[in-house]
């Protein structure tokens, strides 16, 4: 029986899941935002306000956001358990991964919603 | 035509502080001999040269080695499908301990087959002459049952190769498929919670080296995806 409790699910199914859920919600997301600057060729800050005004885009833009953040502790949480033996070390570094995925997620939301 | 030239990977932990790669020439005649007939030649040459060879026939798995690069029994493996510029590089499996030459300790190999419990568990009652199974629920079987644990396969990965503890590796992971779909088998929640870890099973990528080498043409990554479909429905 392999015991883990670092990772995000808690379980190699709910990672596995989380990871291929996300990368489908980053890829809409990335379609949205190239497929939107196509259209906008000469972007000014009005207009790219205007779009963050809608309550939708911040919610999808929320949604992004949180599925980057699940995204990259199931992947960063792999590469760690895969190349960083020593425990301190990789401890360490799962300790300021997911501090910085809080960190942004937080400035995240305040980005969003607060302008 | 000039002899081949063949380097072996040497290592004899008694005698030598580390490993070495030494150099023979092998006069073939011209000859599109085996892997494993140029080792016997080599042997020839020099009696120390360590190796694990039975069979040959590609039926025992036991010469499974690195040849050029890429991992394969040494008795199937024809020198015109491996050789390049009259040169034949010779290694152990890698990522696991060598202990002489070309002979690895397979233990760990062994230990994760062994963790998938690769045997038929039924807790019903036995009936009188044999548990019957229909045709279509004896070819579900195909593709899984002829592994012969050659650990070519497991030994590509290098998911097994970081984490061969607790990565079960592709031939674990296929044997324990082929419990799984066995009709006969009701052990199947048991050894799908065995597998439900980020490691066991997850460490997998995906990247099918294990099916660019297996000598007996098996699809690890096909099982292993069936597994996870099994966890994915019984999950949710």
């Amino acid at each position: 029986m392999v015991t883990n409790i670092t990772n995000l699910g808690r379980s190699g199914l709910s990672d596995w899941l989380i990871q291929r859920v996300s990368a489908v919600v980053l890829a809409v997301y990335t379609l949205f935002l190239v497929a939107y600057l196509l259209f906008h060729p000469n972007l000014d800050y009005a207009t790219w306000s205007g779009l963050f005004a809608h309550t939708w885009v911040r919610i999808f833009s929320l949604l992004a956001f949180i599925s980057m953040a699940a995204h990259a502790w199931v992947g960063l949480w792999t590469v760690s358990t895969d190349y960083l033996k020593h425990t301190a070390v990789r401890f360490g570094f799962q300790v300021v991964v997911i501090f910085a995925i809080f960190v942004f997620l937080v400035w995240g939301v305040q980005v969003l919603w607060g302008a | 035509m000039s002899d081949l030239q063949v380097s072996i990977y040497r290592y004899n932990p008694e005698t030598d502080s580390a490993p070495y790669m030494q150099e023979f020439q092998i006069d073939t005649q011209g000859r599109d001999l085996m892997v494993l007939n140029i080792l016997a030649m080599v042997k020839e040459q020099d009696s120390s040269l360590a190796y694990r060879r039975s069979c040959r026939e590609g039926v025992c798995g036991s010469d499974g080695m690195n040849m050029n690069g890429k991992n394969g029994l040494a008795c199937i493996t024809s020198l015109s499908e491996v050789v390049k510029d009259n040169k034949l590089v010779l290694r152990p499996l890698p990522g696991l301990p060598v202990m002489r030459d070309l002979v690895v300790d397979m233990g760990l190999f062994y230990k994760q087959y062994e963790r998938m419990q690769p045997y038929l568990q039924n807790d019903t009652t036995a009936p009188a002459i044999e548990r019957l199974q229909s045709p279509e629920e004896r070819d579900k079987l195909d593709g899984l049952y002829e592994c012969i644990l050659c650990a070519c396969c497991s030994t590509s990965c290098p998911s097994f190769w970081w984490n061969p503890d607790k990565f079960v590796g592709p031939a674990g992971l296929l044997q324990a498929y082929r419990f799984l779909a066995d009709s006969r088998d009701t052990a199947t929640q048991a050894r799908l919670a065995e597998l439900e870890d980020p490691f066991s099973l997850f460490r997998c990528r995906g990247i099918m080296n294990c099916v660019a080498v297996c000598p007996k043409g098996l699809n690890p990554t096909r099982a292993i995806g069936k597994i996870r479909e099994m966890l994915l429905s019984n999950a949710t």
